[in-house]
């Protein structure tokens, strides 16, 4: 029976960047050899997610989100364009951090699908973080001396979004490895806007726990952390700012290392890809330099 | 024919059927000796050797190698699709080579998809029956491709198709402005399908649905009742803007696909549904994030304005919205003056009718509030 990764996410109508990391993350995957297909579905763009089964041939579906928090999307929006039936959140048993995975029927392909928990929410991606830490600032042992924020965009609708934050900015912190670490927000204090306020260390990696590149992680944050008076500018990494030096990541989700998140999460349920984990590991272990 | 499509031919007789696919039929007959049967000749009692002789150079045994051993999956859309590509339905074995020879071309939407036999490599032009294909737009289906940029990897169309020969991001992939250019070429039939649906995603899949009496439409209604969150609005769309929806974005000047949906069964739209080659089975997200918006200005009160327009002006407004909307205002030559849309022309309407907060004929938009509506 063979088995095929479909990868759901967000995209787009009006910026072509914002599907780049899944086909990318898609492609890693794909070359790992684990799946007999790997397709990617959007909510905004072609395949839609109300389309994107049918694009492929295998009995045997596991879908991930590629998304950071449960919520909306992850538990209304993707199941009812997938026709997952019978699809009840409770099924997830999730405190709204821990969904794995949920088994269904595809109504209209009569596909089995394994619907997994956004990546976001996987522990692996608290490596992810960290990694995105060491190709911003082209350092494969950056932490002394360093200051680590994980900035998300806040609660406005949803609560689980910021506990996505927590969770990872806990896990970065337990580590040991930076000298302070700070969930930063958007739309709530602690803001991002004063990240200086927050650090003692001088040399701060702020990640964005974002999926793609866009209009938050390019435009705003820039201008709010004073990195840039004008994104179209542009900014430095490091930039100066208050006394410190700020190291501007950009979104986590386009950090390579996320396609082992994707596959963790197939992995937790169900599939079997140890093998290509350790290839997809293999071929996004090098932390590539700030200038990539 | 290579040794292996021989060899697979004599497996397949030998076993309990035979093979009967499309115009041969080859089979072990009671008495040990086989049968060859093709349009053009029918020879039985044949031994291994004089089968063999039989089936050599015969397109009717590499075109079952083709279809049975190489794409197999029946009842599969790439399969379907290829067939298709070479009008299987109409023409048999022989006549296809024979036009393969020259190259089968398929429209599909903007595409051009051309399938050609492969070449055997051995100079003397006994192919295998494989068949590459040429995938491109249908605006070079003139140029050779060495004018082209050419790609073999299915998932580079990805990029490609992004943005139109403006450099404007697509949204819409079946949109009419596929890029130009670019040709994928010399793909095997997997690649081929694989193309194709980067390109048009799902497409091939909702075209094989549709042949097979089993697409599966949701209308107008169907799609707006699902919609949740900020989407939740659209189901209050008056069925008459629905109407416009469909001219507006489901035309055949704007989408390649052929509109399927209505307003909801047994209630169809008037618009035209088009003409395109494949089927769209419900309102697109770009639809559906322009109805949105389309909802909220529908939910707005007309009021009349009393604006003094000369009869001339009156028609140059009318000629500015056709340009717009049909997207000819970049055709329009800077100093064509007759042209309504004219970016002179409308310059000077501008600087005529408008008062110095943007109102047409100093006339402001919320009287009560003595402004233009720039809620943005």
């Amino acid at each position: 029976m063979s088995q095929a990764l479909v990868i759901v996410a967000h995209g787009s109508h009006l910026n072509p960047g914002s599907s780049a990391p899944t086909y990318d993350h898609a492609d890693t995957i794909r070359a790992a050899g684990a799946f007999d297909e790997v397709r990617t579905g959007f909510w905004k763009e072609e395949p839609s997610l109300r389309e994107v089964l049918r694009t492929c041939e295998a009995d045997e579906v596991y879908v991930v989100p590629m998304f950071i928090s449960e919520g909306y999307f992850t538990e209304q929006v993707i199941p009812r364009e997938l026709r997952l039936d019978g699809w009840d959140v409770a099924d997830w048993d999730s405190d709204g951090l821990s969904a794995d995975v949920a088994t269904y029927t595809a109504e209209d392909t009569g596909q089995t699908v394994h619907y997994c928990g956004p990546v976001g929410t996987h522990e692996s991606m608290t490596d992810v973080l960290v990694r995105r830490a060491e190709s911003v600032t082209n350092d494969p042992d950056v932490g002394e001396g360093f200051g680590f924020a994980v900035v998300g965009h806040g609660t406005e609708r949803n609560e689980n979004s910021a506990k996505a934050i927590e969770y990872h900015a806990e896990r970065v912190r337990d580590t040991g490895r930076f000298e302070e670490v700070q969930a930063l927000y958007m739309d709530e204090e602690p803001e991002v806007d004063d990240v200086t306020d927050y650090f003692e260390s001088e040399d701060v990696v702020v990640v964005p726990l974002f999926v793609s590149d866009g209009f938050h992680t390019q435009e705003d944050i820039p201008e709010d952390m004073g990195l840039t008076d004008d994104y179209r500018d542009g900014y430095d990494v490091p930039a100066a700012v208050d006394g410190h030096r700020i190291w501007y990541a950009g979104a986590v989700g386009t950090e390579s290392l996320m396609a082992d998140v994707v596959l963790e999460r197939a992995a937790d349920a169900g599939a079997d890809v140890r093998a290509a984990i350790e290839s997809v590991r293999e071929t996004t272990r090098v932390a590539p330099g700030a200038d990539d | 024919m290579l040794a292996r499509q021989f060899d697979a031919l004599l497996a397949a007789a030998d076993a309990d059927d035979g093979v009967d696919f499309d115009d041969l039929r080859v089979a072990r007959d009671d008495d040990g000796g086989y049968t060859f049967a093709t349009p053009e000749h029918e020879a039985t009692n044949l031994s291994e050797s004089e089968l063999h002789a039989h089936a050599d150079g015969s397109p009717y045994v590499t075109d079952w190698y083709f279809w049975e051993r190489e794409v197999q999956r029946h009842d599969s859309p790439r399969r379907a699709f290829l067939r298709h590509a070479e009008a299987t339905d109409d023409h048999d074995a022989a006549a296809r080579y024979d036009a393969l020879a020259d190259g089968m071309v398929t429209e599909w939407g903007q595409l051009r998809i051309e399938a050609t036999l492969a070449d055997a490599g051995d100079g003397v032009g006994s192919a295998d029956g494989s068949r590459r294909y040429d995938v491109r737009h249908v605006d070079d289906a003139d140029r050779a491709v060495e004018e082209l940029e050419t790609y073999d990897d299915p998932l580079d169309a990805r990029e490609l198709a992004k943005h139109d020969d403006d450099g404007m991001y697509r949204p819409l992939k079946t949109g009419t402005n596929m890029p130009t250019g670019w040709a994928f070429h010399d793909l095997d039939w997997r690649d081929a399908v694989e193309t194709v649906e980067t390109l048009y995603p799902a497409t091939v899949a909702n075209w094989y649905r549709e042949r097979q009496g089993r697409l599966d439409i949701d209308h107008w209604t169907d799609t707006t009742d699902r919609q949740t969150g900020i989407y939740g609005v659209v189901s209050e769309l008056p069925r008459e803007a629905v109407e416009w929806v469909a001219e507006a974005a489901c035309d055949d000047s704007q989408c390649v696909k052929r509109r399927e949906w209505q307003y909801d069964e047994g209630d169809e739209l008037a618009a035209d549904g088009g003409t395109g080659a494949f089927p769209c089975r419900e309102p697109c997200s770009l639809v559906i994030a322009a109805a949105r918006k389309w909802t909220k200005l529908e939910e707005e009160e007309p009021r009349e304005y009393t604006v003094r327009l000369t009869p001339s002006e009156k028609e140059q407004i009318e000629g500015v919205i056709d340009a717009v909307a049909d997207g000819r205002v970049d055709e329009i030559r800077e100093a064509d003056v007759y042209e309504d849309a004219n970016r002179y022309r409308t310059r000077y309407l501008r600087a005529k009718l408008f008062d110095d907060r943007g109102n047409l004929g100093g006339v402001a938009t919320e009287p009560e509030e003595g402004h233009g509506d720039h809620e943005d």
